[in-house]
């Protein structure tokens, strides 16, 4: 029995995109002096062996599936948000200050007014871009990249100046925090003893509401007809305007719900290096994923756990965090080209083709077997 | 003639081409000799185009040979068809818009060196067009030439990169009558110095006038080949449909009733901010085919698109039953029951990345029974686009199918599908049968005299005069802006539109070319 082509054209694609990445990191790594596999073997299984690891990358896929959904929104109405980083940051401000100003409230009451915050945050952040460019048509990458470095710079004035900790100010070592937040404002721990928390069970259930509102209203409908074609749904009667400004509305507070979990469930006050480029990982996470929340979700996952393992191959391999990043790059620029070919139509036409060619010659002279 | 006694110049042997899913030429043997014109003719998918692509090493054929003067060839890039003498210009011109006639004309050429010499390129590009009287000015960007002007760049390219062997895919498409008749001119000019051409064509007459012989494409395979002189009109149809086709339209008479589109001294500026429409006054009446004759970048679309709210009035008024919709937004014009079949299909009339069924909702997803409230109703939809697909006969491998993956045919059908659907009062259709084949072109024309008949306005534009004259009640010629008059069809002469398309009107007596008031000399 042969395997089918499409099999074995996966699996042939598979195996040399796997070559590739292996080949990259095997330059750095011969460089470094330190063994390819047992370093692949770390980063993609190390993670996984025990429930620390399984549950902090769950806490890093967390702000990665709700960045990546905003992102998903954005791009799929042709707006390319690249100011994921400064409406998580906005987020953030918005949520802490709204914690720390109400502690009093019972923390079902307060939590959801610190999400709404945080999101607000981001929306606003989101909507300034979302204006300029649905109004005056200045180009959003240009505008959300400004954007980020306002924002970057907002808040560490903000942390060092009016939302410092006083206590840091009373010490003088003069840490750059905020201070604690409530409790009344923590999320619970799932897990006692472990970070991972109850934002991702609010990660999951936007990922459905994003399919809902994508697939299956008329306001994704017409978002995704300005986003697929702007001149065709103008046309159509869709107000194209309006769309770029909701898309990025949502955009944003989708970063900035992903800042105030991150703020609430993990850290509990605002501390500088928050984000640490969630907002630039969402981006590739909602590529990565189709920007469609069900490969959303798997694609966070990976993403974290290639995060933790990064982590952990500097602790066990003694190999730099910075290196690591570099076969990260590799692997997925490896996993992206393989989906593209596996997905031509042409190149697998061609592929499939050539095998019969093959075959037949194998048949007729009956003298070599399968060679693939 | 004693063609088989030359060696062919091109001669291609039992060429196949398959396309994941689609067999587009299936052992197709073509052979082309010099001082030779042969018409490469067939229906929208009958795999004319690809076959030339694989000729101007676009494509590369799965199975045959190829061989140029008697010598086999291995084509596998433009390049290499450059270096034997082929060139073609494609249906959607290979111009680079922003920049000039002369830049595009040595555009990738290796010879020119780091540095072109202009003065060199520009002498001996001016040499070509005096000597084949293809007249354009070399320091125009490309977006500022009509239609035609970019198919005399096209052309005068090639003829700069010494191409003896000519493929010209659908080139009167764009054109006026006089244009056509121009082109055909510069082709038998080609002939007489014995260069050679292929010209691809659905439309029978210019068979007739402009080859030598012609080959018969059906469903990728060679349907016939004939010498144009042993042949008709009638029988090439029904060689290229594989049935006869009725060449007669059936219409109810002529009853207008009260206006359903008025339009009084309307204004307008085209993308580049220059008038495009000037004082544009007319009616359309209940029952009534108003058809526009002219051509292509003389304010049409622009005028389509003043209609239907996608483009903003200067001045003037738009009137839709009597209401005063002028400057009205798109979905308020299309609440008012307007539809409108676009030029540009690909990127205006459909989105490619969406799904068939999601483009024939494009217009109906915000009612019942597509959507209840905010949430879409996919089943509904799915079922809608169904059943449109059966009755508009949309070849499509399902209703998810990416619109883009369909050929230019089904898509217009698909926007035809939506459109006709959504027409309550008045249809605007813009060259509609544009690209189309004669199986095609026909249900287009028929479903436009079914509206008619029904009691809708329909506002058609063409440039196919005859088509105007078969289709239309009424016909108005727009040139540069303005409607130089009004014809009844019944008893409209197809020369005397001809004259008014080109900028001369009826009063005057002495024709002036179209072209002089736009090439400095």
């Amino acid at each position: 029995m042969k395997p089918s082509p499409r099999i074995l054209y996966i699996a042939l694609v598979s195996l040399a995109a796997a070559v590739a990445a292996i080949g990259i990191a095997a330059i750095v790594l011969a460089i470094l002096g330190a063994n390819v596999f047992d370093t692949f073997k770390v980063i993609l299984t190390e993670p996984l062996k025990d429930i620390f690891g399984i549950t902090e990358i769950l806490v890093r896929a967390i702000p990665l599936i709700l960045v990546g959904l905003g992102i998903a929104i954005s791009f799929r109405s042709g707006i390319l948000n690249i100011g994921a980083e400064g409406q998580i940051l906005m987020g953030i401000i918005a949520a802490a200050a709204t914690a720390i100003a109400l502690p009093g409230l019972p923390k079902i009451v307060l939590l959801p007014i610190v999400f709404l915050a945080g999101a607000l945050g981001g929306a606003v952040w989101g909507a300034i871009a979302g204006y300029l460019r649905a109004v005056l048509g200045v180009n959003e990458i240009l505008s959300t990249v400004m954007l980020n470095y306002i924002a970057a710079q907002l808040y560490g004035f903000l942390l060092r100046g009016p939302m410092i900790d006083p206590a840091e100010l009373q010490t003088g070592s003069g840490t750059p925090q905020s201070v604690r937040l409530p409790r009344s404002a923590w999320i619970d721990r799932i897990i006692p003893g472990t970070r991972l928390h109850w934002g991702i069970a609010v990660a999951l259930v936007l990922a459905v509401l994003v399919y809902i509102l994508l697939w299956r209203t008329t306001w994704g409908f017409k978002m995704r007809a300005a986003g697929a074609g702007a001149k065709a749904a103008r046309y159509g009667g869709i107000k194209v305007e309006q769309c770029l400004l909701m898309a990025m509305v949502l955009a944003g507070a989708f970063a900035g719900l992903a800042g105030a979990v991150e703020v609430t469930g993990v850290h509990r006050r605002a501390i500088e290096g928050i984000s640490s480029g969630y907002g630039f990982s969402g981006i590739v996470v909602a590529l990565f994923g189709g920007l469609h929340p069900a490969g959303i979700v798997p694609s966070a996952f990976f993403f974290g756990l290639l995060l933790i393992g990064a982590d952990m191959t500097q602790r066990m391999m003694s190999i730099p965090a910075n290196m690591v990043l570099v076969l990260q790059g590799a692997v997925i620029l490896s996993i992206i080209s393989a989906k593209m070919v596996i997905n031509d139509p042409y190149a697998f036409d061609k592929f499939s083709r050539a095998l019969s060619r093959r075959r037949k010659k194998d048949e007729s002279g009956k003298t070599t077997g399968e060679t693939a | 003639m004693e063609k088989e006694k030359q060696v062919p110049v091109v001669e291609m042997r039992s060429v196949t081409k398959t396309f994941p899913g689609v067999i587009a030429n299936e052992c197709v043997d073509l052979s082309l000799y010099a001082g030779e014109v042969l018409a490469l003719l067939g229906e929208n998918g009958a795999g004319k185009s690809t076959l030339m692509n694989v000729l101007c090493g676009l494509y590369r054929p799965d199975e045959g040979e190829i061989f140029i003067r008697g010598k086999k060839a291995e084509i596998n890039s433009p390049r290499d068809s450059q270096r034997l003498g082929i060139g073609m210009v494609h249906q959607n011109f290979k111009l680079v818009d922003s920049m000039t006639v002369l830049e595009n004309i040595i555009l990738g050429m290796k010879d020119q060196g780091f540095i072109p010499d202009m003065k060199k390129v520009r002498a001996e590009v001016a040499t070509l067009s005096e000597k084949y009287n293809l007249s354009v000015n070399p320091d125009a960007s490309i977006w500022q030439l009509s239609v035609g002007e970019q198919q005399r760049v096209e052309i005068l390219k090639l003829l700069y990169r010494k191409a003896e062997i000519l493929i010209l895919d659908e080139p009167t498409a764009v054109l006026t009558p006089q244009e056509s008749q121009e082109l055909s001119k510069v082709i038998h000019l080609m002939r007489a110095e014995g260069k050679s051409a292929i010209f691809i064509t659905h439309k029978m007459e210019e068979v007739m006038t402009f080859s030598d012989r012609v080959m018969v494409l059906r469903k990728g395979k060679v349907a016939a080949e004939l010498s144009t002189t042993s042949t008709s009109p009638r029988d090439l149809a029904k060689l290229m449909v594989g049935r006869e086709v009725l060449f007669e339209l059936e219409k109810k008479p002529f009853q207008p009733g009260e206006a359903v589109l008025s339009l009084e001294k309307v204004c307008a500026l085209d993308d580049r901010g220059l008038p495009a429409l000037k004082d544009v006054s007319f009616e359309v009446r209940k029952g009534e085919i108003v058809g526009i004759a002219g051509v292509a970048g003389n304010g049409q679309r622009e005028l389509a698109e003043t209609i239907t709210g996608l483009r903003k009035l200067t001045s003037g008024s738009v009137r839709i039953q009597q209401k005063d919709v002028t400057n009205a937004k798109p979905l308020t014009i299309i609440k008012a029951g307007v539809a409108h079949i676009p030029q540009d299909r690909a990127s205006v009339g459909a989105v490619g990345d969406m799904s068939v069924a999601s483009n024939l909702a494009m217009k109906d997803y915000r009612k019942k029974p597509l959507s209840i409230g905010i949430f879409l109703l996919p089943q509904q939809i799915l079922s809608m686009a169904k059943k449109l697909i059966n009755a508009f006969r949309i070849a499509t491998p399902s209703p998810e199918t990416h619109v883009k993956f369909l050929s230019g045919g089904n898509i217009q059908k698909t926007i035809l599908a939506r459109e006709i659907g959504a027409c309550k009062n008045l249809l605007v259709a813009v060259y509609p049968s544009r690209g189309l084949d004669i199986g095609a072109t026909e249900s287009v024309r028929k479903q436009l005299i079914e509206q008619r008949d029904k009691g809708l306005g329909v506002l058609f534009i063409s440039e196919d005069i005859d088509e105007l004259i078969q289709v239309a009640d009424t016909i108005l010629v727009m040139f540069e802006g303005k409607i130089m008059g009004s014809v009844p069809a019944a008893s409209a002469d197809p020369e005397k539109i001809g004259l008014m398309m080109a900028g001369v009107s009826q009063l005057q007596n002495e024709p002036t070319d179209i072209r002089q008031g736009v090439i400095p000399s």
